[in-house]
């Protein structure tokens, strides 16, 4: 039996890595996406020396069609499971002044996402089968004052994973909507993150791949916990919602 | 940030630096006055604090490749050896040496050139890296290996971070045919008949003896020794038979926060060391356990330095030229006796010769190892030690130390003026800085 492949698609993000890293151990064969490969290829390296499968890295960058194309070209055979763990999260100050930096964390966290993901999907319908991951945010649950850029963006990519589900669920797809929580990574170096409530990449990887390949869910929070914080903020009135500092 | 070693003892004060790739660190090295590296914080004292910045190789955990011929491994500096075994001991290969924690990076290996319970036959870490990648004081990095630029490579293998930032190490692993040990443990009722024990065990792979450090008059040295193999698949039975590379647990115990200073009064540790001695004279003879245990039972439990209090405490480390062992060993273990100050773990090992460093610990002899709770009477007692391991030709591990005079390394480490020469003429001394160094003039 030939190994089933994974793609990533943000190889360099340090949550791709781990999902990448649990993949692999569990017998995969994988294939990286960068903007920039020779930052990936670090990655790879990685990868491969721990599992001894085969990783392979491709140059993509979400916000440019030519280079979805060319993805789309490049990517053969079709991958069994595709994570997209793009994301930006940006500056919420600068890109209330600054348009096109607004433009790029809607973009990268939504668009981008979503037109690659959708590609995929028709590819998937034709074969009958795959799953399609994304990994959005619980910041896209309610729009903050702090980050609602961001969080709108990721708002988007969730209710777009929602329907694609919808949508594939006669066609033999899966899709798996992640939303991580707070996790320890390059993102959030040097934010002050409560300890209890965030998991680190190794906890990502592990649940990302137990509810995508094994139970087969079809969004998950990484730590229990967040279910019941997101429920409390989503319970609180907008007119009292509005007068708080988040 | 406030920032200490395993001890908890001392506490300094240093910028942390929290690079994420090995090419990022050249520029740092220019942009900061001085630095030193930090692996996983398991050095006893403070050897891991900077005098100035202190740089975190945790974000560099990468590794690069593997060699099934060669059996060499290579990896980023800040990888845990915790995460190779992990990796590749279900894959039948194992590190050819292995301190007795498993959360060391391999950068904190090659730094301090650790030993493991088969010194006396694989000598130490260092003898088995074939190569290092250094960022040097001028920000460039160098390949050093026992064939290319020699010099710095022996002066960095147990350089204690002091000659740069070692960013990527190679090493031979070996290969082992299942996940357990097979052990056979000894009674000993006094120190010579440890040592004769020690002497008896050469041809094992790993030997090791716990001390019961309060026994006193005849019973001096009293101890438990364990001696063991990798097991062969031919000598497991059972569900071990039927997985044979069966990966370890993860750790589940935790002391949370520190314990109280009383904790640990002799009363405690003397029946702490009575139980062990005893427990082992119940299981005498041979036993089949699994590498997590056998080498890393102390892991078992996260945070364990905390049982000591927040005032911290301290290992004193010796080694002692074989010729003199039996004599100095036997006063160390009287005096801390007759002290009544209780060491909680107090191991006893025999090494073989080693140059893999030039500032390298082991030598042919015994290696003691004590702990105590930092108090003004264990200072004093350590002093006194101090003065048994001089006389004795012996000389202290820098990686547990945080408290030696000058006048002490100076006599130990005979190869010191060497490297110093060294760090001044590469530019190393006015860069890379611990509290250690400072204190001790490295
Ligand atoms: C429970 C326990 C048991 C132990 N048992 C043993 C044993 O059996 N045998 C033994 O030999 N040791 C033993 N040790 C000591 C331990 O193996 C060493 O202190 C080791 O160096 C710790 O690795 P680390 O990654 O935590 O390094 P740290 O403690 O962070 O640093 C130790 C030294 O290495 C330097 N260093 C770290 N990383 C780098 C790098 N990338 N480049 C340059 N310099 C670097 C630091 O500057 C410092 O001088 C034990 C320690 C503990 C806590
Ligand atoms: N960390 C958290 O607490 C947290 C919480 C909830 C959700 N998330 C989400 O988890 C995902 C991974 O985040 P992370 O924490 O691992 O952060 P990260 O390391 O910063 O990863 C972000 C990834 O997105 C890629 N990317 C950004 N813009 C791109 C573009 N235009 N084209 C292609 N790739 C692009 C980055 O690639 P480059 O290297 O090329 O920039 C990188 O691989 C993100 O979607 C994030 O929103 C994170």
């Amino acid at each position: 039996m030939t190994a089933r492949t994974l793609l990533v698609i943000g190889g360099t993000s340090d949550i791709g890595l781990a999902i990448a890293r649990e993949y692999a151990a569990h017998g995969w064969d994988i294939v990286l996406t960068a903007r920039n490969p020779d930052d990936a290829a670090r990655n790879a390296a990685d990868v491969q020396t721990r599992s001894g499968r085969a990783v392979r890295v491709l140059p993509f960058d979400v916000l440019s069609a030519a280079s979805r194309d060319e993805l789309l070209t490049n990517l053969e055979p079709l991958p069994d499971t595709v994570i997209c763990v793009v994301g930006v999260l940006g500056d919420q100050a600068r890109g209330e002044s600054d348009p096109a930096h607004a433009s790029e964390i809607i973009r990268a966290n939504f668009e981008g996402p979503a037109l690659i993901l959708d590609a995929l999907a028709a590819r998937m319908i034709t074969r009958g089968n795959g799953t399609l991951v994304g990994i959005s945010s619980v910041a896209g649950v309610r729009g903050r004052g702090s980050n609602y850029l961001y969080g709108s963006a990721k708002a988007g990519f969730s209710a777009f994973l929602s329907g694609l589900r919808n949508r594939l669920a006669p066609k033999g797809v899966h899709v798996l909507t992640v939303l991580p929580g707070f996790v320890r990574t390059r993102m959030t170096e040097g934010l002050k993150l409560p300890p209890p409530i965030t998991a680190n990449p190794a906890e990502v990887g592990r649940a990302v791949f137990r509810a995508a390949e094994i139970s087969r869910r079809n969004v998950i929070y990484v730590r229990a916990v967040w279910r019941l914080i997101m429920a409390i903020i989503t319970a609180i009135p907008e007119r009292i919602f509005k007068t708080l500092k988040l | 940030m406030k920032t200490q070693g395993w001890g908890n003892y001392p506490v300094g004060e240093a910028a942390w630096l929290t690079p994420t790739k090995p090419g990022a660190i050249g520029r740092i090295i220019g942009n900061t006055d001085t630095l030193i590296a930090r692996g996983a914080g398991r050095a006893y004292g403070d050897a891991a604090i900077g005098a100035g910045a202190t740089l975190s190789m945790l974000g560099m955990d990468r590794m690069i490749a593997f060699d099934p011929q060669s059996l060499e491994l290579t990896v980023e500096a800040g990888v845990m050896l915790d995460d190779v075994i992990r990796t590749f001991q279900p894959r039948g290969y194992f590190p050819a040496s292995v301190p007795g924690t498993k959360f060391v990076t391999v950068g904190g290996m090659v730094a301090s050139n650790i030993h493991g319970k088969n010194h006396h036959k694989a000598g130490t870490f260092g003898s088995h890296v074939t190569r290092i990648r250094l960022v040097g004081a001028d920000g460039k990095s160098t390949a050093c290996s026992p064939t290319e630029q020699s010099e710095l490579f022996h002066a960095t293998i147990g350089g204690m971070g002091l000659t740069g930032i070692i960013t990527e190490v190679t090493f031979r692993m070996q290969k082992v045919e299942t996940a357990f040990m097979r052990n056979e443990l000894l009674v000993a009722r006094n120190l010579d008949e440890a040592m004769r024990i020690f002497e008896e065990s050469l041809g094992w792979s790993y030997t090791v003896s716990w001390i019961d450090g309060l026994a006193r008059g005849n019973a001096l040295g009293r101890s438990l020794v364990i001696r063991s193999e990798h097991a062969k698949l031919s000598e497991l039975d059972g569900w071990r038979a039927r997985q044979p590379l069966k990966p370890a647990p993860h750790a589940f115990l935790n002391v949370p926060f520190n314990m109280p200073a009383m904790t640990l009064n002799t009363l405690s540790v003397s029946a702490f060391n009575q139980l062990v001695y005893w427990n082992g004279v119940r299981q005498e003879g041979p036993r089949i356990d699994h590498w997590n245990s056998n080498f890393f039972p102390l892991d078992a439990v996260h945070h364990w330095n905390r049982i000591y209090g927040a005032r911290g405490f301290f290992q004193h480390q010796c080694v002692i030229p074989k010729a003199r062992s039996r004599a100095a060993i036997g006063e160390i273990l009287d005096r801390v006796a007759r002290a009544g100050n209780p060491s909680f773990l107090s191991v006893l090992k025999l090494m073989g010769p080693d140059e893999a460093g030039l500032m390298t610990f082991p030598m042919e002899g015994y290696t003691l190892t004590l702990d105590f709770p930092v108090s003004r009477k264990s200072f004093e007692l350590a002093d006194a030690l101090d003065a048994i391991v001089l006389a004795h030709g012996g000389r202290l591990y820098l990686t547990k130390d945080s408290r030696q005079s000058r006048a002490m390394v100076e006599a130990g480490y005979e190869n010191l003026p060497r490297f110093r020469d060294l760090r001044a003429a590469s530019g190393a001394a006015r860069k890379f800085k611990s509290l250690q160094s400072e204190r001790l003039g490295l």
